[in-house]
């Protein structure tokens, strides 16, 4: 709990709407998407205004409290879980579209404003914000920027990072900073800006931001190819690359992810495939029919039993939405569904998916696999129960093993959902020692009393995957 | 690291930990994808009044996280129960399950209502619905307190005042009650017009059969124009939602027991509801009566083939040509509301839809969020006033949104909300709440 006289200093920055300790309210601000991680926070509190983040945080500082900068709380590494106690800070009602501006193509908005209402006010507009993330009808921009999170159009377009030109921030002091602008180009200093991208809420709280937009494509055709051979649709999925096409998506499922998806879509999926690949291209309508035919042809190269291409826009969107339930929709096989992120070159795609099947095998657990495979990024998901102490244990003996194959294959231990507390333990075998002395000294300068998501990115020692009693 | 409350013992928590099905809890993965579906979250952005938050508040205090108290109990009355975090949830999360199991425990250990609540609840939960007479005179005795003017007299001495004024309000768009109900008036059995395509029975609904029995009458002439036989056993009773929904699951199981045997005993091939509250309650009588070893499979024939009006007009029926009567040069619009439990758990969304663009001469146009709760949910809008008034709210600057002169939706509930929602906007003149029943029947060319 706070004391008293916290949260009267508190209440004098934020009003007495603006700060809650009672038990429902901390109850629910102990979890985020992850999996098996729940501590209770001590207080939680809703600024609507710069100057209040401001407030807050020298009243923070001067008490040395950890605060922990909270979206929708859809992330799934264990990032707004306060597990060193503290304060939440939820920055929903920050949550404004501060000026499109249709001259520079810009838009500056709060932290707070949930992605696809933006997505959708951009559209509007006759503009496009490509970062999609398939939680996006719920998570936050700036949960978005503070994950660099990627999404289905990443392929093409890129991730968080390749539309953030600047940031307005609270530091841990209560320091406000900008950075970048509505700049196509800016080399004076340091880039802060990319820094925070990323950065996961332990280095300042993102309070507002400056993004790119871009104009639509003019036309977009999706289509299905269905694969009775998983590592056939794996190579496709390099094939296409090699042949110097770059499709707006290119993702992967697998057998038991389709079979779940569809039992909650009801799209009439096979459920006799091993493997779907879903592809759109977008961009000018001949350079859509000539691409998505060469595709259609590479499928079939590898084997493809069908292909099939959207009839309609709507038909389309369903397919793009029930893709984004995949994670979700995996919690139907077995109560706890534990997800990774594993990211290796394009090219090891089927390299990738052969391990993950064999280490799978090897530690009898059941992981069933999608992913942004365009992109290399798989999510290996296994499902499992959290009550199973023995199997949990086996989970994470085959996630570590998984780890070591990206590693080994030239890929990385997690590509877009970011480190947080579960992937700390795992960050030296990335970046090494040298890399993790570097990255703590960057905190110690943002951060010098470590109040800013403490126990994020950083592990205390080379622990084991954080698994607590009640989750 | 983590903190585990000592664990107090608190009678409501342990009634939790039997009545609360764990499996459930741990399927949600906390992925939030329910939230942007959630009225109450919609309204207030705080994480404890949407579907994450509230399982993740009942597995707190099955896990001894979480020392239920007063506060907890007020969360889960704040549910709407409208379901929508239902077809949302990729997970597959029965949702409304648990909303049930925690507020039954919840009921049992419950000491604060407030004194109204209380005694309308028990007369009307143990001495009313369940007793179609005493419904009907009930029907009678409101008759005649429209009629004779005692209710102006009434309202004018002001002793409406001593309740509270949303209640004086409902007072005020009540409309016409009856005595009879719809066997008094038709009787019991109908013919199909032309070919038999099946034999139905009615569910005539409590509320329903009092405060509209035109719909129900509507209904069956409805049926009988597109080729059913329509059957309306005397021996059925309430379909028991109001209970479970609050708590009185018992009470609900007895009632279940009482309409499976009136339908099966007179032989009908389907059930058809025009109440989307009642026909979602009849279509859970499965998972109501699952563990009761005696009347599981036949709860399971049941639950099977219930079916809302509209959806079986769209799917097996011969639909009538329809033209409303009204039309002249400008075409009246007609906009939808949908019923939440029709729309979430019925599954019936595309079927009212279907029926209402087939009619000529009016112009349908689809509402924003239409398929948002109204905020009425059976009783809501009596327990928990303010919520309500701030959804409806909401809706009626969609509602106005449409210009259409007349609102249609499909259960009593969401009716009366409506109308409400007319009145306290001043829409009174401009548009009208309307059963889609009593629409299509008005519109029906009759063969
Ligand atoms: C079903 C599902 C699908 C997903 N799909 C994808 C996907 O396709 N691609 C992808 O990249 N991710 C995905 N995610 C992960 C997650 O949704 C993203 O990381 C998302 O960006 C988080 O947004 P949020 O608003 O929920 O942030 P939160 O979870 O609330 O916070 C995430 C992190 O950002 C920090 N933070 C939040 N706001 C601020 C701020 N204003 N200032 C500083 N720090 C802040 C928090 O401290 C935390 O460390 C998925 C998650 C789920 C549950
Ligand atoms: S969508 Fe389902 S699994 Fe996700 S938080 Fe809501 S109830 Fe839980
Ligand atoms: S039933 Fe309705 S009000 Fe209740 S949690 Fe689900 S969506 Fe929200």
């Amino acid at each position: 709990m706070i004391s008293e006289t916290v949260k009267r200093e508190l209440e004098s920055v934020l009003g007495s709407g603006g700060v809650k300790d009672d038990p429902e309210t901390r109850v629910t601000h102990s979890y985020d998407g992850t999996p098996m991680l729940q501590v209770l926070p001590d207080a939680v509190i809703y600024p609507e205004t710069t100057a209040q983040v401001s407030g807050v945080m020298k009243v923070l500082s001067a008490h040395r409290i950890p605060l922990v900068s909270r979206g929708s709380g859809t992330n799934l590494c264990g990032g707004t879980v306060p597990v060193e106690g503290g304060v939440v800070m939820v920055m929903h009602r920050m949550n404004r579209i501060v000026e499109v501006d249709l001259q520079n193509l810009t838009a500056t908005v709060q932290p707070g404003l949930n992605t696809k209402q933006f997505i959708v006010h951009v559209e509007g507009l006759g503009l496009f914000y490509p970062p999609d993330p398939s939680s996006m009808a719920v998570s936050t921009i700036g949960g978005n920027i503070a994950e660099c999170s990627g999404g289905l159009r990443g392929l093409k377009y890129g991730t968080t990072k390749d539309y953030v030109l600047g940031l307005e921030a609270v530091l841990a002091d209560g320091r406000i900073i900008r950075t970048g602008g509505k700049l196509m180009k800016d080399v004076a200093g340091y880039d802060l800006t990319k820094l925070l991208v990323g950065s996961e809420g332990t280095l300042a709280v993102i309070t507002e931001a400056t993004l790119k937009l871009i104009p639509p494509p003019k036309s977009k055709k999706t289509m299905l190819a269905m694969y009775r051979d998983l590592y056939g649709a794996a190579r496709t999925v390099s094939k296409i690359i090699e042949s110097r096409i770059i499709p707006a998506t290119l993702e992967i499922l697998d057998r038991q992810t389709i079979r779940v998806v569809d039992d909650f879509a009801n799209l009439g999926l096979p459920h006799d495939m091993d493997a779907i690949l879903l592809i759109e291209q977008d961009g000018e309508p001949e350079a859509v029919e000539r691409d998505i035919a060469i595709i259609a042809d590479i499928c079939r190269g590898e084997s493809a039993e069908r292909i099939e291409v959207a009839a309609t826009p709507e038909q389309a969107l369903k397919l793009l939405t029930a893709r984004r339930s995949a994670f979700t929709a995996l919690a139907r096989l077995r109560p706890t569904t534990i997800l990774e992120d594993a990211t290796v070159p394009r090219s090891k795609i089927a390299d990738m998916m052969l391990e993950i099947n064999r280490i799978a095998a090897k530690h009898g657990v059941q992981i069933c696999t999608f992913g942004h495979a365009g992109d290399g990024n798989l999510h290996p998901t296994a499902t499992t129960d959290a009550r199973d102490p023995e199997e949990i244990h086996r989970v994470e003996a085959a996630f570590e093993e998984i780890f070591e194959a990206a590693i080994s294959l030239g890929g990385t231990i997690t590509g877009e959902h970011g480190v947080g507390l579960v992937k700390a333990p795992f960050l030296e075998w990335k970046v090494g020692e040298a890399g993790i002395d570097l990255m703590r000294g960057v905190k110690q300068a943002f951060d010098p009393l470590g109040i800013l998501n403490p126990g994020k990115v950083f592990a205390k020692s080379a622990r084991k995957r954080v698994v607590l009693q009640h989750g | 690291m983590a903190e585990s409350a000592s664990p107090v013992a608190n009678p409501l928590a342990e009634k939790l930990k039997i009545s609360l099905d764990y499996d459930q809890l741990t399927n949600c993965m906390r992925c939030g994808f329910c939230l942007p579906a959630c009225p109450t979250f919609h309204e207030t952005g705080v994480e404890a009044e949407s579907p994450r938050g509230r399982i993740a508040l009942m597995k707190a205090a099955v896990d001894g996280l979480l020392t239920p108290d007063r506060a907890f109990a007020e969360q889960m009355d704040h549910c709407l129960g409208c379901r929508a975090c239902e077809p949302a949830c990729p997970a597959d999360v029965k949702y409304g399950r648990l909303i049930e199991q925690a507020r039954d425990s919840v009921e049992e250990h419950r000491h604060d209502h407030r004194w109204w609540v209380k005694v309308v609840r028990k007369a009307a939960f143990e001495g009313l619905f369940p007793h179609p007479r005493r419904m009907r005179l009930l029907g009678g005795a409101l008759k005649l307190y429209q009629r004779t003017g005692l209710g102006q007299l009434i309202r004018s001495t002001g002793a409406l005042k001593l309740l509270p004024a949303h209640l004086t309000e409902m007072e005020r768009i009540m409309p016409a009650a009856s005595g009879h109900g719809v066997i008094g008036r038709i009787g019991e059995r109908h013919a199909a017009k032309g070919e038999r395509i099946a034999t139905v029975g009615l569910f005539r609904g409590c509320i329903m059969d009092i405060l509209f029995t035109d719909t129900n009458v509507n209904t069956v002439e409805l049926l009988t124009e597109a080729g059913f036989d329509v059957v309306i056993p005397d021996s059925q009773t309430c379909c028991g939602a109001l209970h479970a929904h609050s708590g009185e699951q018992a009470q609900a199981r007895q009632l279940a027991k009482r309409n499976l045997q009136a339908f099966q005993e007179a032989g009908v091939d389907w059930i058809v509801s025009n109440a989307g509250g009642c026909g979602a309650m009849l279509q859970e009588y499965d998972h109501l009566l699952h563990e009761d070893p005696q009347w599981k499979d036949n709860a399971n024939w049941f639950a099977q083939r219930v079916v809302d009006v509209s959806r079986l007009l769209v799917e097996r029926g011969r639909i009538p040509a329809f033209r409303f009567p009204q039309a002249g040069q400008e075409e009246v619009r007609i906009t939808y509301q949908d019923s939440c439990h029709l729309r979430n758990v019925m599954g019936s969304y595309d079927s009212p839809r279907r029926l209402m663009r087939q009619v000529d001469g009016v112009e349908y146009v689809e509402m924003a969020e239409a398929d948002r709760c109204c905020g009425s949910a059976g009783i809501y809008n009596l327990t928990q006033p303010e919520m309500s008034a701030n959804i409806l709210s909401h809706k009626m600057e969609h509602a106005r949104g449409t210009s259409a002169g007349i609102m249609l939706t499909s259960n009593p509930g969401c009716l009366l909300q409506m109308k409400l929602g007319i009145e306290r906007e001043g829409l009174a003149g401009q548009m009208e709440a309307v059963h889609l029943v009593d629409f299509l029947h008005q519109s029906m060319v009759r063969g």
